[in-house]
């Protein structure tokens, strides 16, 4: 019989040890998570730390570009990274249904592994739930991250965008929620689109470390690059004016987009980040952005300007009209 | 009222047809349009061909365009 | 297309709106060119002597609360799967939706096409699969198609709730209502992709109302409303095709004989404007055996359409969504209470996302 998770894994019992030993710490082990004790002591110096956590939920579990576990290191990675912090440690828990085939979490805790390793962070702590068979969709993961400011002067935050600083978003628009769909039972299409998942931190921090003055970072993932640049021209009371032509989409996200009755601007990304910055350095941010591989399609896509809270885009063509918060998931239409 | 994308037909099979929407590949009735052949453009609604789409899709905007401008010079 | 050719027809509208004796309202009967005039800016660039009124071309909207109620009971059911395109999942019935009977456990799934739906009735034998035909003449002969493959294959537990629409009726019932100043249509452009051309002629030749059918480029709609206002100015009402890289006079033949095979035109409920005779279409005997309100009984005694909601007059274009006391205040993309505001392409949806006034 195919090795799978039943309630026994989540009993506290030897099996549950099991698990533990021979999965979790197996892909984790570093000094801090050794003697798996109740929490892992970490070396906090005097510098000013960020503390986020998230949840993922995600079907499918395993898709183009990425899965589960990777989705679950790099969104907490990013949003340390969103904060100006170097990411440090990780702890994570799961929730693994009942039924979930050994491999599949082996091959989910190895993708975490090496996402980690890629990031530079370790994951120190951890907890493991199972709940019964059709409570859950096979596994659920939650990663609360560790991080000291890499720059205590700068002063990185929703409320401080100002009116002529550049809006930059550091690649292409939609990959991820347009790779999802296609994975996704149902809709039955293909096409070649990858998830855009990955650990921003290393391409950011070069740009905090060649002193960029940076004013607001957010990583665009649900709700999209409209709900992102409405939040921030809500909280720093600017405008924000895009431009259609500027901003870097995949021609297939346009494609799966207009055939489905998407905005492209509102789908979810899961490596990308919109960077707020003085107009100066603007140039120099790019430079920077677009040598490392997860930035190659950097663009300026728009400016702030004097106003309150609206953001507008430009269309090709010259109309101008008012960009929206998306208000839910968009669902694909034939109207 | 209602969605149709143009698609490029790559492959057919007897009423249904593999189409590729510039670059989303997925499979389409043809049952509307018979006649239409591989390589030729047709316009897909709710995952059905409506209609062949004969002339190539920017030329033909170009074109009208070119019409309607040259007739408001002489007029 | 390029920033030239726009601004160019831009002036070209603008020349020949000069020549307009009064003020006049073009209105686009499809919610998709709603859409497209909005998300191109279009309103706003043209002169303050052309008026675009938006109309009742799209099926989210003209859906009754009734029918919303039918699907709302059938997906109560035991065995039964419900299959929609995503467009339903949010138009509120009198106490719940699609999608709140899918957060409570209901077997409810959007797909893109009639086909997917039959799928999913041949994947599940034990199941009664119901799918919600919505739409007008674009869509219905896709669900013909689909019946048709249905009976061949002789397929048991598929059935159709029948919602379908026909367009050229509420066109005339508009140019019959006094309220309203109709000076020109811009026909919708995949109808008549599949009706031809050929229907609007009523409407030059009876009601001396000017038609364009148009594409959704903002080329193409800026070169429809050019093509109306000269058809004004020179007063001579006729039906144009703007949009001939798909619509022909004829249309498609094909498609409009298996209509008439499958369905049959019966009276039929608009959300806000009432009944229109033999404007809606239901299955035909040869098919009643796929027709889900002959399978399954309903009690629907309870339905009524929300207070205070105007999307009536909206969908007629007498008033614009601003103007409705619910619109933006208890009625959001979020809470939508009338369906113009739940169809992405409803009116006030589209007026809402694009921030216009």
């Amino acid at each position: 019989m195919e090795d799978i998770i039943t309630v026994a894994h989540g009993s506290g019992g030897k099996i549950a040890r099991k698990l533990i030993e021979n999965y979790i710490k197996k892909y984790f082990l570093c000094p801090e998570l050794k003697t798996l004790e109740d929490g892992a002591i970490i070396k906090i110096n005097s510098k000013k730390a960020v503390l986020t956590t998230d949840s993922f939920v995600i079907t499918p579990y395993f898709f183009s570009g990425g899965d589960i576990g990777k989705l679950s290191i790099c969104g907490t990675v990013n949003d340390l990274t969103a904060m100006g912090a170097e990411p440090l440690y990780l702890t994570c828990g799961f929730i693994l249904e009942e039924g979930l085939k050994i491999a599949n979490f082996i091959k989910i805790l190895k993708s975490m592994k090496k996402t980690a390793k890629q990031a530079g962070v370790k994951i120190v702590a951890g907890d493991t739930k199972v709940v019964p068979k059709s409570k859950g969709d096979g596994i659920y993961i939650n990663t609360t991250g560790y991080g000291e400011l890499i720059d205590e002067n700068l002063k990185i935050s929703v409320l401080n965008a100002k009116p002529g600083n550049v809006v930059i978003i550091t690649g292409n628009i939609g990959d991820h929620e347009i790779a999802i769909l296609k994975d996704r039972e149902g809709l039955k299409f293909s096409a070649d689109i990858k998830s855009d998942c990955a650990p921003l931190n290393n391409m950011i921090k070069k740009l905090i470390k060649n002193k960029i003055r940076i004013n607001v970072m957010r990583d665009p993932t649900r709700g999209g690059v409209a709900g992102v640049l409405n939040e921030i021209a809500k909280s720093s009371n600017v405008d924000i004016e895009i431009y259609e032509e500027k901003l870097p989409i995949n021609k297939v996200v346009i494609a799966a987009s207009s055939m489905m009755g998407f905005e492209p601007l509102f789908l979810a990304n899961e490596g990308k980040m919109i960077i707020i910055l003085e107009d100066k350095d603007a140039e120099k941010a790019l430079k920077i952005l677009r040598k490392s591989n997860l930035g190659k399609n950097s663009a300026i896509i728009g400016y702030c300007k004097k106003g309150n809270g609206i953001v507008k885009i430009k269309t090709k063509t010259g109309g101008m009209r008012i960009l929206l918060q998306p208000e839910r998931e968009q669902l694909p239409r034939i109207c | 009222m209602c969605l149709g994308i143009p698609a490029k037909i790559e492959k057919i099979e007897g009423d249904f047809a593999i189409a590729d929407f510039n670059g989303i590949k997925r499979q389409i009735s043809i049952q509307l349009t018979p006649d239409i052949k591989v390589n030729e453009y047709c316009l897909v609604h709710a995952g059905f061909a409506i209609e062949k789409i004969t002339k190539d899709y920017a030329e033909e905007i170009k074109r009208y365009l070119k019409e309607i401008f040259k007739e408001t010079e002489n007029g | 297309m390029d920033n030239k050719s726009i601004k160019k027809l831009y002036n070209l509208i603008n020349i020949e709106s000069k020549k307009l004796k009064n003020k006049i309202n073009l209105m686009e009967v499809c919610g998709t060119h709603t859409m497209a005039i909005s998300r191109f800016g279009i309103r706003s660039q043209l002169p303050p002597k052309v008026n675009l009124i938006s109309g009742p071309g799209c099926p989210v909207c003209v859906t009754p609360v009734s029918e919303i109620d039918k699907i709302l009971e059938i997906s109560e059911k035991e065995n039964v799967i419900i299959t929609t395109f995503g467009d339903m999942m949010r138009v509120p019935g009198t106490f719940s939706s699609l999608e709140e009977k899918k957060a409570k456990g209901k077997d409810i799934r959007v797909v893109y096409s009639p086909i997917d739906a039959l799928e999913i009735a041949k994947k599940n034998p034990d199941k009664k699969v119901v799918f919600l035909g919505v739409g007008f003449e674009t869509t219905a002969p896709s669900v013909a198609l689909t019946l048709k493959q249905a009976k061949k294959q002789k397929i048991k537990n598929f059935f159709i709730l029948s919602f379908f629409k026909i367009i050229i009726p509420p066109m005339i019932a508009l140019c019959m209502d006094k309220k309203l100043k109709l000076n020109g249509f811009i026909c919708p452009g995949h109808v008549s992709a599949i009706t031809g051309a050929k229907i609007y002629k009523i409407l030059t030749r009876k009601y001396k109302i000017p038609c364009v059918v148009i594409g959704f480029e903002e080329t193409d709609i800026l070169t429809g409303i050019y093509m109306l206002l000269k058809q004004i100015n020179n007063n001579k009402p006729e039906v144009e095709i703007q949009y001939k890289r798909v619509v022909t006079y004829q249309g498609n033949l094909i498609a409009q004989k298996i209509l008439k095979e499958v369905f049959k035109k019966i009276d039929s409920i608009w959300r806000g404007i009432g009944e229109i005779k033999k404007s809606g279409l239901a299955l035909s005997k040869k098919y009643s055996q796929f027709d889900a309100e002959k399978i399954f009984s309903f009690d629907i005694s309870y339905s009524k359409e929300k207070k205070g909601c105007r999307c009536g007059d909206v969908l007629k274009g007498i008033i614009k969504p601003v103007q409705c006391p619910l619109y933006k205040k208890k009625c959001t993309p979020e809470k939508p209470v009338g369906a113009c505001m739940v169809s992405s392409e409803g009116t006030c949806a589209a007026y809402y996302k694009y921030g216009e006034k």
